[in-house]
Formats: C-alpha cells, structure tokens, sequence
C-alpha cells in the first residue's frame, strides 16, 4: 500500500491521509463503533482493518457484544402500566379542566 | 411551546425503552414502574415547557434520569466507583481468546458470548455503579449519541466518555465472572 495521498481523487470522499497503528485502531474502537469519528477517522481507521487481520477480530467481538447487550436487555412493558400511566395522565388533565385552567 | 393535549399520543411510543432503562437503573419491578408512572406525570405537567420538533425521547430520558437520581438513589446510595484499575481495554476478548485454540468459522469467544442469557447480561449491567450504568444504557442499549447523553444526564461529553470507557470495561468484568460462574468459560482460563 502507497502511503502517498492520492490528492485530487475522491474530492466528496476524502481518503486516508494518515496511516494508524493498532494501539490507535483499538483506542479508537468504541467511537468507530458508536458512529462518532470523524469521517477523516472513520477512513484511516477502516483502512486500517482492511490490512489487520488481528483487529478486525477485536472489532469484530465487540460489535457483537455491544448487540448482546442491546438485545438481551429488552423487557416488555406491562399491560397494567401502560393503563395505569394513561389513567395518571386522564386524571391530571380533567384536574387541570377542572380548576378552569 | 408544546401542546399538553398532544403529549400521550407523543409520549407513550416511548415507555417500552423507558421500563428497560428503570428496571435496569432500580433493579426491582415495583420501583420501575413507580419511576415510570413518576416520569410521565412530570413530563406531562411541564410538556409546555418542551420545544416541539426536538428530540422527545432523549426529554424523557433526562426526566426519568433526574427522578431517580433524586428520588431513588438517595435512598440507597452506592459508591460510585468503577474498579477498573487492571482491567485492560479488551479485556473479555482476550480472556476469552485465551487457552481456545483458534478453529473454523465463528470464532470459540463469539461462542461463548451466544451462550450468555438474557439474565446474565442483565445482572452484569445492574452490577455496575449507577453513573456508569446509565451511560452504557443509554449508548449500547438506546444508541443515544455522546452529545445526547451528555444532554440527559447533565455532564460534559467528556465525563460522558469516561464514564463509558470505565463502564464498558467493568461491564465486561461482570460478564467474564458470570461466564466463570456458570461454567462458560474455565477458571484456567484466566488471565491475570
């Protein structure tokens, strides 16, 4: 790979200007994966998965994990809740109609 | 301004996430749907105050997040320290990497990670300190962008990304001594 900017190419998609090591690539793992890198960041730092056979592999577990986590964590609202907050609600404004407000 | 009148037909699209952030945040049923009722009927009273077209959800969020801080916390304060001292950035990667050798097709740590229940992964975030807790439900289970989360629980996003940094790390503490306990993964497998 040519650590050359090819300038001029890909105006609307700047290409990587920089090449990251690992340590950097790992540091930078959850902002990859939480969408908040830069777009700059973001290309330096899939370029550098597309020749890290060992980070990709990192990347890779922790994306898992992070959708383990959000899938395995969902509880279904009870029926009595949702009833008992919409009555809540009733109640708070026929108070409020009541008081002529 | 907001119209109160158009606040249930906005608002309750919202309460299945909020019941999961609850029961996460109290741990007991009967605590998160009292906060859930408790957010509602705030939310609902000072609707007018709530810039309509702006983000509801994140609203409700930092509604239901004050009210616990104020209401439940105080009542059972924890310390709020994340001891993450020598845990090391991919810790449970690389514990469960250890002593499996590496085979064909999905990896043997992907494995393990599938054999974990909703239970588990359950019990490990409710292990967490609360602010730590909060920031990883709020990023991993509500996908809530740093500069929202920083919105609803009221810090810099600087303090936004500590926190999940430490938390995510603690979280995967947690999970490894659950996948210990449960015999998921060998005690020998350990790194320390």
């Amino acid at each position: 790979m040519s650590e050359e900017r090819d300038e001029g190419v890909n105006q609307d998609r700047p290409g990587p200007t920089t090449f990251v090591d690992c340590d950097e690539t790992i540091r930078r793992l959850y902002a990859y994966l939480d969408g908040e890198l830069t777009e700059q960041r973001r290309a330096e730092i899939a370029q550098h998965l597309d020749l890290c056979g060992p980070c990709v592999g990192a990347f890779g577990f922790e994306a898992e994990l992070r959708a383990a986590i959000a899938n395995r964590c969902k509880d279904r609202v009870p029926d009595s809740l949702v009833e008992r907050v919409a009555a809540a609600l009733r109640q708070e404004s026929e108070a409020a109609a009541g008081e002529g407000s | 301004m907001a119209d109160q009148s158009e606040f249930a037909a906005l608002a309750m699209e919202y309460m299945s996430a909020l019941y999961t952030a609850a029961l996460r945040m109290t741990r007991n049923q009967a605590d998160a749907e009292d906060l859930v009722q408790e957010t509602y009927l705030k939310a609902y009273r000072s609707f007018g105050g709530f810039e309509a077209g702006t983000n509801l959800k994140a609203w409700l969020y930092r509604i239901l997040t004050n009210t616990y801080i104020n209401t439940y916390r105080a009542r059972k304060r924890r310390p709020e320290q994340a001891d993450v001292e020598n845990v090391e950035d991919l810790y449970l990667y690389h514990q469960l990497a250890a002593g499996t050798a590496p085979g064909v097709g999905r990896s043997a740590e992907d494995e393990v990670l599938d054999q974990f229940t909703d239970d588990d992964v359950k019990a490990a975030i409710e292990a967490l300190p609360d602010t730590f807790r909060m920031a990883v439900l709020l990023s991993d289970v509500e996908g809530f962008s740093y500069k929202e989360i920083a919105e609803i629980t009221d810090v810099p996003i600087g303090t936004v990304m500590s926190r999940l940094h430490r938390g995510r790390k603690a979280l995967q503490k947690a999970l490894m001594d659950v996948g210990v306990a449960r015999g998921l993964v060998g005690v020998g497998d350990q790194q320390q």
